[in-house]
């Protein structure tokens, strides 16, 4: 189960309050002060790319962001339905470990970055 | 932090200071501003980073139009950035070889004059 879930209406005034909480709860589960940047541009990349789709294809929908700590790892993982795109050059060139996977409705992005559990 | 704007003439060469957060939200605001200034007669642009806090690939989606927008004018877009947590960005995207960047204002006007 995640640490931290946010759900929010696919709006792009909503993408900052996703980089914020992503951000506070990377700083909590003790990602390193350095890779705070890092974590905040992608997680904003991922919703970003979220929001675009769902405002396509479903705008009633809202976009769910999971936040977990677990392992030494702060892991994010997002969904959505694009597959392509300058986004995604950018979180394949600041998350520490990407995965995209196929999903019944599109693709989902999950990241991770070291962090040091109390 | 939301997005400020604002635009001076200076040697003849149009200069925005861009400051707070680029992104998604506000880079549509951006987006209009370049527009409004190609479409008013200002091909020659310096953007002024040094305030921007966050910059988002629809950030550098605009500055790559604006770029694209002043260049059917023969004109020209740079950039004025030192931090390193915006230049990053820039250089992951290969777009380091695509704007010219420099490290004030003075110095990125300078260059321009240069090259006429």
């Amino acid at each position: 189960m995640a640490t931290v879930e946010v759900s929010f209406t696919p709006l792009p005034a909503h993408v900052r309050t996703a980089r914020l909480v992503a951000t506070a709860v990377a700083r909590r589960s003790g990602v390193d002060e350095a890779l705070l940047d890092e974590v905040r541009l992608a997680v904003g990349e991922a919703c970003s790319r979220a929001v675009e789709a769902h405002r396509l294809h479903c705008p009633a929908e809202p976009v769910r962001i999971a936040l977990t700590d677990a392992a030494g790892r702060f892991e994010v993982e997002v969904t959505d339905d694009l597959d392509r795109g300058l986004g995604l050059a950018v979180i394949a060139g600041l998350a520490d470990d990407v995965r995209i996977s196929e999903t019944s409705g599109g693709i989902s992005i999950t990241m991770s970055w070291p962090a040091h559990c109390a | 932090m939301d997005l400020k704007l604002d635009h001076h003439t200076k040697d003849g060469i149009e200069v925005v200071n861009v400051e707070g957060e680029i992104d998604v939200y506000t880079a549509p605001r951006l987006r209009e501003l370049l527009i409004e200034l190609v479409n008013n007669g200002y091909y020659q642009l310096v953007v002024n980073m040094e305030k921007v806090d966050f910059l988002d690939s629809t950030g550098l989606g605009v500055l790559v139009g604006g770029l694209k927008r002043v260049r059917a004018h023969d004109g020209s877009l740079d950039l004025v950035c030192t931090q390193e947590r915006i230049l990053k960005i820039f250089r992951i995207t290969g777009l380091t070889k695509v704007f010219g960047i420099h490290d004030t204002v003075d110095e990125a006007i300078a260059a321009r004059k240069a090259e006429k």
